[in-house]
């Protein structure tokens, strides 16, 4: 999968995939609809940044997406960045002894981010002085935000690693073939090629 | 695992957050429009999309269909045609009498179309953005509603869209009256509901007596809307935990749900 160095195509796409979950949060409106509540995907893709990405691309990402986030909504604007960076953060943290590659990994750390994040926007967003809707069937909410949330990380590996196969050069493979160190045999073996 | 580099990222996001969470209300909300306008391109992209989509489904529609629909609407425009006029006479019979004991005239309802172009990302509001903006004169509070009853109120103004507070949001609490029996009360947000469609009436003297089914229109005090705009219909009726006032639960006559269109209504 991705590792720390970086290049441009994974930054683009990012950044990209970003502003789209955004923009589909606000536009599309079918789970809201059946399930009553709406997807975040930002904590899912900051749980895919701090494991696959750079310090510094985490970080952007956590403020350009909260703030895209909080441009959309009635949130007090940059109240969604710090639980996003402190998400992505703890993954960038402790990447060295996740097993980063494993679906059910990426499955509960999408959920432990997707639960976590509107939690402490939550506490923000009263810490602030705002009055957001938060009644009795706010658990219901959060938990089917949360699992939306998991069920999208693996997504967002499969669909980078995609995009990383598709977008970046492929490293050079020398073969372990060599002609000269061919063993052949037969009566002519012996004469050189 | 050196944790400096990580203490440095989140100090430096928590300063930009804190930055920007302490800016003046002016400058927070253009910065917000600002920042929120770089969404402009793809929500045009995703309506235009809709408009083919929509127009290729009317394309293929039976021609029998249409012209049932044809007569259908037909019938309907001669008998709002006939209201219109009742409505008219109506009027000028208000208008007289008013005149006669020297009440201060009502001005006719003035309306502008908008599309529903997004929904709150988030999960704590309902607000919703619609593609009028300062270009068209929208202003903040101004009134919109759809031809079932009120929606919300404008509550942010960029230059080609505005932010629409739904009825139900914690922003949008406005007094409202029962249509027949003009009973008051406080038009507020059901946290306690699931269903987007239902709000709290409340602070309703224990006096009266609220119905269930009855019409609770805006009262026209507080002056953000007018009086006279349907709300929705009284669910049922409880006495508050300390007994001192009447608490009706309403459900909307407008559904938020599915809002393509709507109404704003302009001075």
């Amino acid at each position: 999968m991705g590792d720390g160095s970086m290049n441009w195509p994974r930054i683009i796409s990012v950044f990209v995939v970003a502003y789209l979950a955004v923009f589909a949060q606000s536009r599309f409106l079918f789970l809201r609809h059946t399930v009553g509540a709406q997807v975040d995907l930002l904590p899912a893709l900051l749980v895919y940044a701090g494991l696959c990405c750079s310090l510094p691309l985490v970080v952007t990402v956590a403020v350009t997406g909260g703030l895209w986030l909080d441009a959309l909504s009635a949130n007090p604007l940059g109240v969604s960045m710090i639980p996003l960076a402190a998400a992505g953060l703890l993954c960038h943290a402790y990447r060295d002894v996740i097993l980063r590659d494993d679906f059910g990994t990426q499955l509960s750390l999408g959920f432990a981010a997707s639960a976590g994040v509107p939690l402490a926007t939550l506490g923000l967003l009263i810490l602030v002085g705002a009055d957001p809707l938060y009644g009795g069937w706010f658990v219901w909410r959060w938990l089917v935000s949360a699992a939306l949330g998991a069920a999208f990380t693996p997504l967002f590996f499969l669909l980078f690693s995609e995009l990383d196969r598709a977008l970046s050069y492929r490293p050079e493979t020398t073969l372990s073939y060599r002609p000269d160190r061919e063993i052949d045999r037969g009566r002519d073996a012996h004469v050189p090629r | 695992m050196s944790r400096r580099p990580y203490v440095m990222a989140f100090g430096f996001v928590l300063m930009v957050a804190l930055l920007v969470l302490n800016l003046p209300e002016r400058q927070a909300t253009r910065a917000k429009l600002a920042w929120g306008s770089v969404f402009m391109p793809v929500f045009g992209l995703a309506g235009s999309v809709e408009g083919v989509v929509e127009r290729g489904h009317q394309a293929l529609l039976p021609r029998s269909y249409l012209a049932r629909q044809i007569d259908t609407l037909r019938q309907e425009n001669q008998a709002l045609r006939l209201e219109i006029l009742q409505a008219q006479s109506i009027r000028q019979e208000n208008d007289r009498l008013r005149a006669a004991v020297a009440w201060q005239q009502q001005t006719p309802w003035r309306l502008r179309l908008g599309r529903v172009i997004g929904q709150d990302p988030s999960n704590w509001w309902r607000t919703m953005w619609i593609d009028l903006g300062e270009r068209e004169q929208m202003q903040v509070n101004m009134p919109v509603l759809t031809s079932e009853g009120l929606v919300g109120r404008v509550a942010e103004v960029a230059f080609a869209r505005s932010r629409v507070v739904l009825v139900g949001d914690p922003q949008c609490r406005f007094a409202a009256q029962v249509g027949e029996t003009r009973d008051k009360g406080i038009v507020a947000p059901d946290e306690a509901s699931f269903d987007r469609q239902v709000v709290h009436f409340t602070y309703v003297p224990t006096t009266v007596t609220l119905a269930p089914g009855a019409l609770v229109v805006t009262s026209g005090d507080g002056g953000v809307f007018p009086k006279g705009i349907p709300v929705g219909r009284i669910v049922d009726v409880a006495t508050n935990r300390y007994g001192l006032f009447l608490e009706a639960r309403l459900r909307l006559s407008a559904n938020l749900n599915r809002l393509e269109e709507v109404w704003v209504m302009v001075p």
